[in-house]
């Protein structure tokens, strides 16, 4: 992903009608190497989402527009691609499973229909060929009693096994990008633990590259190999797990570091550092971490820092990094 | 499920006992005198006592009730007063017409509303969306006969593709349907649009996007299917409605369905033919609700009947 700018129109709050467009992605670039899993963090609002679903397109247009910026899967721009085109890689190069289990399955078919249609849309598959893929992919996903479940609706089904569905689902046509924008965080912990274990499980198996967004650094610590780090819209730091979590060198980062929960396996929620994230509509012209940087420096408020790559493919942005 | 029939059908017998006691009181009230209709203006007042004396209209109001319940369950809804018939024979024979002219009016609702209210959704806050809302509009507060006339004289009067009115083949059903349907299909349309506006937010509809199915299934399958849930019960409310109602069509497109026989015994005050219409009326909302709620679960699995 190189430089990708998005905005939105403004909508009404409550009391106000804002009206302005808005940048709410400032430039966000990042590289995910095959069969990498790479983890987006940063704290709610800051952008996650809405770069997770500019990869195939999902936002809604309008109120969404992509200002700038290429989106390259395997040399293609994906924003250039046609309507049809698009559709050939979702569901089919590029998968997608969403932080919501208990709402992202339709109601009224069953799993197995649903899974299957992702086949049936991407595969000359026949019937019969369909299922057989359709329950090798729920004992991949490591459902159990896989005949009767395809049966079920998703009402039958807890969120852990539902989100294990959607995983099926997206891995039917075997993509080489699986984006899982927060795939635990509406699942309870051991959940959470069997479903990113599962996932990169079948990275080793299927060879895959997984954009992992999530709130939780202990989840980047144990399962991702880099980490893009955002902030009010924009990448702030990015680089390999073990220089990152060593020697984070952005004051936001760093921040994030030290006020996690250590020796516990490092399962913990975002910590909060103190201060309000800019939003979209009202950010300063310098660094938007200004009025919440220990380290700031005059220059902070008028310039913004560029994304500048050092050694180890360590790149940050900041003018005045921790050592 | 049987247990689950056999409350409902309970109920039924209920609602049904209910009506017909509402509406004898209420008829029983009117100021008219059943046996003077009969005997005719030059009936001497001893003739009009025997008559009296021999339909039991000298009897309590209990006891006539009585009487009329216990002709009812052996299927004898009694003598119309005017035409010497029985109404049940005279319901019987206008129902084939109404039932027809049911069906084609439901299917046009639905064909006109579902279309409507669909490309309604898609195309929500632009034009084509405004434009459709102001028809649904007027179609529902439009009069019948305003619609039904304007229709007949469009298509049957200068362009000559219908008759101008009658009952028999197909082409007879279509103008009265379409009224109808024109009518009722700006219900219809509405409630698919704020249903189908809602679904298409929900994150299952995201789900089939990023699986890559195309604009065009996604709204006729993926939604379609969760946005015509509520519809059910309307079209279950429907089937009562057009039992009853579809009075005015019927008389412009002089369509012998039970609107017209309800007319008729109203301005005449036939009152066993007015109990006999609206004790069929209520037959036919209970079964129509009925039906919906055995047919919801079909449409949405989290739907038990209870
Ligand atoms: N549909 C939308 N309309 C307007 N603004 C939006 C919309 N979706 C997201 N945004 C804005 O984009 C910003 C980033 O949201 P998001 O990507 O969902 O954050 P997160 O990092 O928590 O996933 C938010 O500040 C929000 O204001
Ligand atoms: S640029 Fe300045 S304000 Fe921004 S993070 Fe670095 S030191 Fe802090
Ligand atoms: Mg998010």
């Amino acid at each position: 992903m190189e430089d990708l700018t998005v905005s939105f129109a403004g909508r009404d709050e409550p009391g106000r009608r804002t009206g302005q467009r808005a940048n709410v992605l400032e430039g966000v670039g990042f590289t995910l190497a095959i069969g990498a899993i790479v983890g987006l963090v940063g704290e709610s609002g800051c952008g996650k989402s809405v770069t997770a679903m500019s990869i195939l397109r999902l936002l809604p247009s309008p109120p969404s527009r992509v200002e700038r910026g290429r989106v390259l899967f395997e040399g293609v721009d994906l924003l250039t691609l046609d309507e049809g085109a698009m559709r050939d890689m979702r569901g089919n190069r590029v998968g997608m499973i969403f932080q919501e289990p208990m709402t992202s399955l339709n109601p009224t078919f069953t799993v197995g229909w649903q899974i299957d249609e992702a086949l049936r849309l991407h595969t000359p598959l026949g019937r019969k060929e369909r299922h057989q893929r359709c329950l090798e992919l729920l004992r991949l996903v490591g459902i159990g009693a896989p005949e009767r479940r395809l049966a079920q609706y998703p009402h039958e089904l807890s969120g852990g096994l539902r989100q294990r569905i959607m995983i099926a689902m997206a891995l039917a046509c075997e993509p080489r990008l699986l984006v899982a924008d927060e795939p635990t965080t509406a699942l309870d912990v051991t959940i959470q633990a069997q479903i990113l274990d599962l996932l990169a499980g079948i990275r080793e198996r299927l060879g895959m590259a997984i954009l992992l967004i999530t709130h939780d650094l202990g989840v980047v610590a144990e399962y991702c190999d880099e980490v893009v780090v955002m902030y009010a819209g924009r990448v702030i730091e990015t680089a390999p797990v073990r220089p990152l979590f060593a020697n984070p060198r952005h004051p936001y980062t760093a921040g994030l570091l030290a006020s996690m929960p250590k020796l516990d396996g490092g399962r913990g929620m975002l910590p909060t550092i103190p201060g309000m994230v800019p939003s979209p509509g009202s950010r300063p012209v310098g660094c938007p971490f200004t009025d919440r940087c220990p380290n700031a420096l005059p220059r902070c408020r008028t310039e913004m820092p560029p994304l500048e790559i050092g050694p180890d493919r360590h790149a940050f942005a900041c003018w005045n990094p921790v050592r | 499920m049987a247990g689950y029939l056999l409350r409902r059908i309970i109920q039924a017998l209920l609602i049904l006992l209910g009506v017909t006691a509402i509406t004898f009181i209420l008829l029983y009230l009117l100021p008219a005198d059943p046996a003077r209709q009969i005997a005719g203006r030059s009936a001497t007042a001893a003739t009009v006592q025997s008559i009296r004396q021999q339909l039991g209209l000298d009897l309590p109001l209990w006891q006539q009730y009585l009487r009329y319940l216990g002709n009812l369950v052996q299927g004898d809804m009694g003598r119309s007063y005017i035409q010497r018939t029985e109404v049940a024979s005279l319901v019987w024979s206008r129902l084939p017409a109404t039932l027809l002219l049911m069906a084609g009016a439901i299917v046009c609702e639905l064909v006109i509303g579902l279309g409507a209210g669909i490309i309604a959704a898609v195309r929500r806050g632009r034009p084509t969306d405004t434009a459709i809302m102001v028809a649904s509009f007027l179609g529902v507060s439009a009069p019948q006969f305003v619609v039904g006339i304007l229709l007949l004289y469009v298509f049957a009067v200068q362009l000559g593709w219908f008759p101008i009115g009658g009952y028999g083949t197909f082409a007879h059903l279509v103008l009265p349907s379409l009224t109808l349907g024109i009518l009722g299909g700006g219900w219809y349309s509405r409630m698919t649009r704020s249903s189908m506006v809602d679904v298409l937010r929900q994150d299952y509809i995201r789900t089939a996007r990023a699986k890559g199915a195309t604009g065009g299934r996604i709204v006729l399958v993926h939604a379609l299917r969760n946005a015509v849930l509520p519809l059910i019960a309307m079209i279950g409310l429907d089937v009562g409605i057009f039992m009853s109602g579809a009075v005015v069509v019927e008389s412009v497109f002089g369509w012998p369905g039970i609107g017209q026989l309800t007319w008729q015994a109203i301005q005449q005050v036939d009152i066993p033919v007015i109990m006999g219409v609206t004790l069929t009326a209520a037959l036919f909302i209970v079964l129509g609700n009925l039906l919906a709620d055995l047919i919801a679960p079909l449409a949405d699995p989290r739907i038990k009947l209870r």
